[in-house]
């Protein structure tokens, strides 16, 4: 089979990879760039934790071929989490025992930045729609909503402080 | 699993998209949002020698207000159909359908076009497109073709594409001022449907029920129109009551599908009571739209 060569950005970065048509975006991800923040579960679509954002919208990274992300500017997990540190959805997590046994955390982080990103004020039935492709098998689910209404809580006195 | 290996194009133009159809017959595949594809291949229920991706041809993408009627490239995402406030205004029933469909990073990348051509019993959008009449345009080697929808869904998975033809556009009369809705019954928001109604409604002056539609879905290869229930509603002053003898019209023989996690008994139940709800809640934004 024909190999594809590829150019495109990945957590800000452009990239260039060499890929069979088969590969999926995630594995790309994984494997070639060693980006394994993205989490592969279930690879056929249905966990979640290989979720990404692609040109400014959360897409499942085993769901694309990796060739269809020529000139795409993709983010991972990393790509949002500061160099030290943890960020402050990542930080919430913690403080309210969202994690568990962290496999769909990397996607739970990403779809809530995505969301908080384009949506500062989000409700809870805003959240619950945002994380509703992101499966958590520890069923973690309370602590993960309690992680994001608390970022929207600083987020909101933040605000009402300046 | 990891798909099956295959050789991968991405035509820019629907010319070449159909070029590349043509050459390669049978052995090809077109992928467009591969929201459903894509796990098949994964799973190696699909193991095309070539896929085609129609995901680098503009003109397949977007959404055209041409006054009475509404175009809607097959390539638009569903993700964009649902943020369109043009599709929000004038065909409301979409974007109650497409609420259902997945999740938010599915839809990003999910079609309307590969939605509809799918197939899926369970999908929303045949069911909606049935319940709006909608025209598909099929573009193929020798020039395009418009179908019908009832006439475009044929069974499971199983549409009127001929080998070499790509849908294009979904072309949909606008209706006059109506309420419409969609109610859907999954174990979960955004899983496959257990059974799914559609329903639109116009009310005359004196508040009465002028015309109706009604699709239920997801219990059968394709969606089901059930016009002796509207039949029943035309004319009438919708209340509770009157609905619950429409849907008793519902043809219950009409329900197929049968199977371990939901019984055809179970279907024949929810089917009418997910009727009786969409078209109340159609009569009841009906009736918001004409104050």
């Amino acid at each position: 089979m024909k190999m594809h060569d590829l150019e495109l950005s990945v957590n800000g970065q452009s990239v260039s990879l060499r890929v069979e048509p088969r590969q999926t975006l995630a594995d790309a991800l994984r494997g070639t760039l060693g980006l394994t923040g993205t989490h592969l579960g279930c690879e056929h679509g249905v966990c979640g934790a290989c979720t990404i954002i692609v040109d400014g919208e959360p897409a499942r990274g085993c769901l694309m071929l990796a060739v269809q992300a020529q000139g795409a500017e993709v983010i991972t997990v990393e790509g949002v989490s500061p160099p030290t540190g943890l960020s402050p959805i990542q930080q919430a997590m913690r403080e309210h025992h969202g994690l568990q046994c962290g496999f769909c955390t990397p996607g739970m982080v990403v779809v809530l930045h995505h969301l908080l990103s384009t949506n500062p004020d989000p409700t809870d039935d805003d959240i619950r729609e945002a994380i509703s492709g992101q499966l958590c098998r520890c069923t973690g689910y309370q602590g993960i909503m309690a992680a994001a209404r608390a970022v929207v809580a600083r987020r909101r006195h933040e605000i009402r402080d300046n | 699993m990891k798909p099956a290996p295959f050789d991968y194009h991405a035509p820019e133009t629907i010319q070449g998209a159909l070029e590349l159809l043509d050459r390669h017959g049978s052995d090809a595949r077109v992928i467009a949002g591969g929201q459903s594809l894509v796990p098949m291949l994964a799973l190696r229920l699909a193991r095309p020698e070539v896929l085609v991706d129609l995901n680098r041809i503009p003109e397949l993408a977007g959404i055209r207000d041409c006054g009475g009627t509404i175009r809607i490239g097959a390539m638009t995402r569903q993700a964009h159909a649902l943020a369109s406030p043009l599709l929000r205004d004038r065909l409301p029933l979409l974007g109650y359908g497409l609420y259902n469909v997945g999740h938010p990073p599915t839809r990003a990348r999910g079609t309307i076009g590969g939605s509809v051509s799918h197939a899926d019993p369970a999908a929303e959008t045949p069911a909606v497109m049935l319940a709006y009449d909608a025209r598909m345009v099929l573009a193929g080697k020798s020039g395009t073709r418009t179908v019908d929808v009832a006439d475009f869904m044929l069974g499971t998975f199983e549409t009127c594409i001929e080998e070499g033809e790509i849908l294009t556009e979904i072309v949909v009369d606008v209706p006059p001022a109506e309420g419409t809705a969609f109610v859907e019954l999954s174990r979960r928001k955004g899983d496959f449907a257990m059974a799914s109604a559609a329903a639109r409604m116009r009310l005359n002056e004196d508040g009465a029920c002028a015309s109706a539609r009604l699709v239920i879905g997801a219990v059968a290869p394709v969606p089901l129109r059930f016009d002796a229930v509207t039949d029943a509603l035309t004319g009438q002053v919708v209340t509770e009551g009157l609905l619950r003898e429409a849907v008793s019209l519902i043809d219950l023989e009409r329900f197929e599908f049968d199977n371990p996690d939901i019984s055809l008994a179970y279907r024949r139940h929810i089917g009418p009571v997910l009727a009786r709800r969409a078209l109340m809640q159609a009569f009841e934004r009906a009736g918001e739209r004409r104050s």
